[in-house]
């Protein structure tokens, strides 16, 4: 065991209190990436301890809505959208990253009681910790998604596939953000997952994932006139599921005029158009962030006894 | 009584102008300034929304003070014992020492990195292995992969886990578990051990490592803060202690005395003042420094029915001592009331003329008190063995043991007279007891 000496005694600080200021808090974390690192490995390790299968159960859930809504969508149902499937996927994934990383992150604290009430680390490691496994099996799902464009020879939209990173990145902070805050309040209200629940079901078919943004643009620019398909940006998952479709779906693949049509807005808009509306989102991103950021360092101090 | 004039009697607290006594010669690990807490007491607490707004406005809301007023220092390498009953507040404070938990009042200064041994293992998930749990723990603890992976065959060559290290935990037996938990707050070697009442856990061995560990961690001069219940752990370990009761510090400072408190404390508050464990002392009279002779255990017979004397009962208290074949010792025996009176003071010579030869290493002695005149109460035996010229303590153990004396009858008192009653000119007698 290695001796103290006088010279090597580190400050006396207050415990408990976090750096002041949100740059602060964020060098807090960094410092604290190795046991972000093993929470998420404990996420991803303990959800398929166990079970023979293990982690094909990840790819299999979006395996089985590739296969489900090809079936149902364009041989039952005879949808006009080519490749139905892939569509929905390239935006579902995203989507699910949001939604179940959110989820995750709202009871990330009341799951872990016991160590919040009797070991210090910085609580928000939690939350983030949910979110980042969630972004690791993301990643995973994402092949399924590949492999498919790759069978149907089906190439994303190389020229615009620099705008899934910020696309990726927003959708991360929008979940961290909403998690930030969620993730304290449910500690004082269990009622906040059970709202959640009802929350993100509203969410997901208020953003155009399962059916395509044409209809909201035209929705929208009937009633408010030209333009207002903006309006549609303060869903701030809509600039985001609509890149993801864009680059990776990329309608651009089917030229009949009847496969074009759904399409419309989205072809024929610009990349500014994207990066615009993206912009709309980091501004959500942000206020979410900095919302969640203001609850949490609200409310932290008392979650060891409130849980 | 000693202890109803509460949390006024500390022997450390701050100086009028509000400045601590400062000593120049230490450097403080822990500062405890002040600090309060209080829980709000809900009937039962509202967990949900519309719980919340339909107790609103009714302020059934009571406080309950945890703390009060809690103030004093640990210095840097002192091994600092916080001894309390059940409900004394003391786990409250280490949770806000650890920073779980947030003082109401007042402020807590720490040096350095602080792991904590709350409870053993509580970083550990059931379905990841010992390997997986032990990264994941030293992380939580503030630790980087690094440093860990520098120490991991250290932890686990220490808790003697190497065959089981890539079994999941949950298969583990609870000592099992103790044993990783402890290997790993200990091994990551903080510059504060915060010590719950954790190592009266696992076998007899792994014990004695612990406590190995823990001196260890004396010797190279890291602070360590042991919460218990058990005064015998304090006095084994502490330099210093405090004693909490009802959320006040009664005591600040030595360790003896912080013992006696205690035990005055308990025994006024119709508490069972705890008896002493016995593996504690084995490892008292094992660890203690080189000493020819060392006190093994210090017992007292069980009485013949039922679990107290009766006055005029025939006690028998044993020593069992080490000692060089040969050699004589005197062993000398007090008996106090728990509220400290000395009730009687005798050594092995006093009662038998000549001093106690070992005649092999492990020898034993009984003393017996015939007809003791005690009344009802609890009695603490302390045992010092002494070189037979009364010039040097071999070894000693304060209230070694513990007896209880229960008369049954309505006479008070502290002493069993025998009465008797006269009535009339010298006529006839009646004997009362």
């Amino acid at each position: 065991m290695t001796a103290l000496t006088n010279t090597e005694l580190p400050p006396l600080l207050e415990n408990g209190t976090r750096p002041p200021g949100f740059f602060a808090r964020v060098a807090d974390i960094w410092a604290y990436r190795d046991l972000l690192g093993n929470l998420v490995r404990r996420e991803l390790k303990v959800k398929y301890k166990n079970s023979v299968l293990g982690f094909v159960w990840t790819l299999l859930n979006p395996l089985l809505y590739l296969v489900i809504f090809t079936v149902v969508f364009s041989v039952i149902l005879n949808n006009p959208t080519p490749r139905y499937g892939l569509l929905l996927l390239s935006a579902l994934l995203a989507f699910n990253l949001f939604s179940v990383g959110l989820t995750a992150a709202t009871t990330s604290i009341t799951a872990n009681g016991p160590l919040v009430q009797k070991v210090w680390f910085p609580r928000e490691i939690l939350p983030l910790a949910a979110i980042g496994a969630n972004l690791i099996t993301f990643f995973f799902q994402m092949t399924i998604l590949v492999v498919g464009l790759v069978i149907f020879r089906q190439p994303p939209e190389w020229s615009m596939l620099w705008l899934l990173p910020p696309a990726l990145v927003l959708t991360l902070l929008i979940g961290a953000g909403l998690g930030l805050m969620l993730s304290a309040l449910n500690v004082y209200f269990r009622d906040v997952q059970h709202f959640l629940e009802l929350g993100l079901l509203t969410w997901f078919w208020l953003t155009p994932v399962v059916y395509p943004f044409h209809l909201v643009a035209v929705a929208l620019n009937g009633r408010f006139g030209d333009g207002a398909e903006r309006l549609a940006m303060l869903n701030p998952m809509i600039p985001i599921i609509i890149t993801f479709q864009r680059v990776l779906y990329n309608p651009t693949n089917f030229n009949a005029p009847d496969q074009q049509e759904q399409f419309t807005e989205m072809i024929h808009r610009s990349n500014l158009w994207y990066v615009e509306n993206l912009g709309i989102s980091a501004l959500f991103a942000l206020i979410f962030v900095w919302g969640g950021y203001k609850v949490f360092s609200r409310l932290e101090g008392n979650l060891g006894e409130e849980l | 009584m000693f202890t109803s004039s509460g949390g006024g009697a500390v022997s450390q607290a701050p100086s009028q102008d509000g400045r601590r006594r400062a000593d120049p010669s230490s450097t403080v690990a822990i500062e405890v300034s002040n600090i309060s807490k209080r829980f709000r007491k809900h009937s039962e607490p509202a967990k949900t929304l519309k719980e919340r707004v339909l107790t609103l406005r009714q302020s059934t809301v009571s406080e309950f003070h945890a703390l009060r007023d809690v103030d004093f220092n640990v210095n840097v390498g002192e091994t600092f014992g916080i001894l309390g009953h059940n409900g004394s507040g003391k786990s409250t404070l280490l949770k806000c020492i650890a920073g779980t938990i947030r003082p109401s009042a007042g402020v807590i200064r720490v040096r350095g990195r602080l792991s904590a041994l709350l409870e053993l293992g509580a970083g550990f998930h059931p379905d990841l292995t010992g390997r997986e749990n032990i990264f994941l723990n030293g992380s939580i603890l503030g630790f980087s992969k690094e440093h860990i992976e520098s120490i991991f065959d250290e932890i686990v060559d220490f808790s003697g886990l190497e065959e089981f290290i890539d079994t999941q935990v949950k298969h583990y037996s609870s000592g099992m578990y103790a044993r990783l938990g402890f290997a790993v707050a200990v091994n990551l070697e903080p510059d504060v051990l915060l010590i719950d009442e954790v190592l009266a856990v696992g076998d007899e061995a792994f014990q004695r490592k612990c406590i190995e560990r823990v001196r260890g961690f004396q010797a190279a001069g890291r602070t360590i803060c042991l919460v218990t219940h058990a005064p015998d752990m304090v006095r084994f370990l502490c330099d210093r202690a405090v004693v909490l009761d009802h959320g006040s510090l009664i005591h600040v400072g030595d360790v003896n005395d912080a013992v006696t408190i205690y035990r005055r404390s308990l025994a006024a508050q119709g508490h069972e003042v705890p008896a002493d464990d016995q593996d504690m002392l084995d490892k008292i009279a094992t660890s203690g420094p080189t000493s020819p002779v060392r006190l093994v255990r210090t017992w007292v017979e069980p009485p013949a029915g039922g679990v107290a004397h009766r006055p005029g009962d025939r006690v028998v208290i044993g020593v069992e001592y080490e000692a060089e074949p040969g050699m004589t010792v005197r062993a000398r025996m007090a008996v106090h009331t728990h509220d400290g009176v000395q009730m009687a003071n005798v050594s092995t010579y006093d009662i038998a003329g000549a001093d106690l030869k070992a005649d092999r290493h492990l020898n034993q002695a009984r003393i017996i008190i015939e007809d003791i005149p005690f009344m009802d109460g609890h009695y603490l035996v302390t045992m010092v063995l002494q070189q037979p010229d009364e010039t040097r303590e071999y070894d000693r153990s304060d209230q070694a043991a513990t007896f209880d004396v229960n008369s049954g009858g309505p006479v008070l008192g502290r002493v069993a007279l025998r009465f008797g009653l006269e009535t009339g000119p010298t006529d006839a007698v009646t004997v009362l007891s």
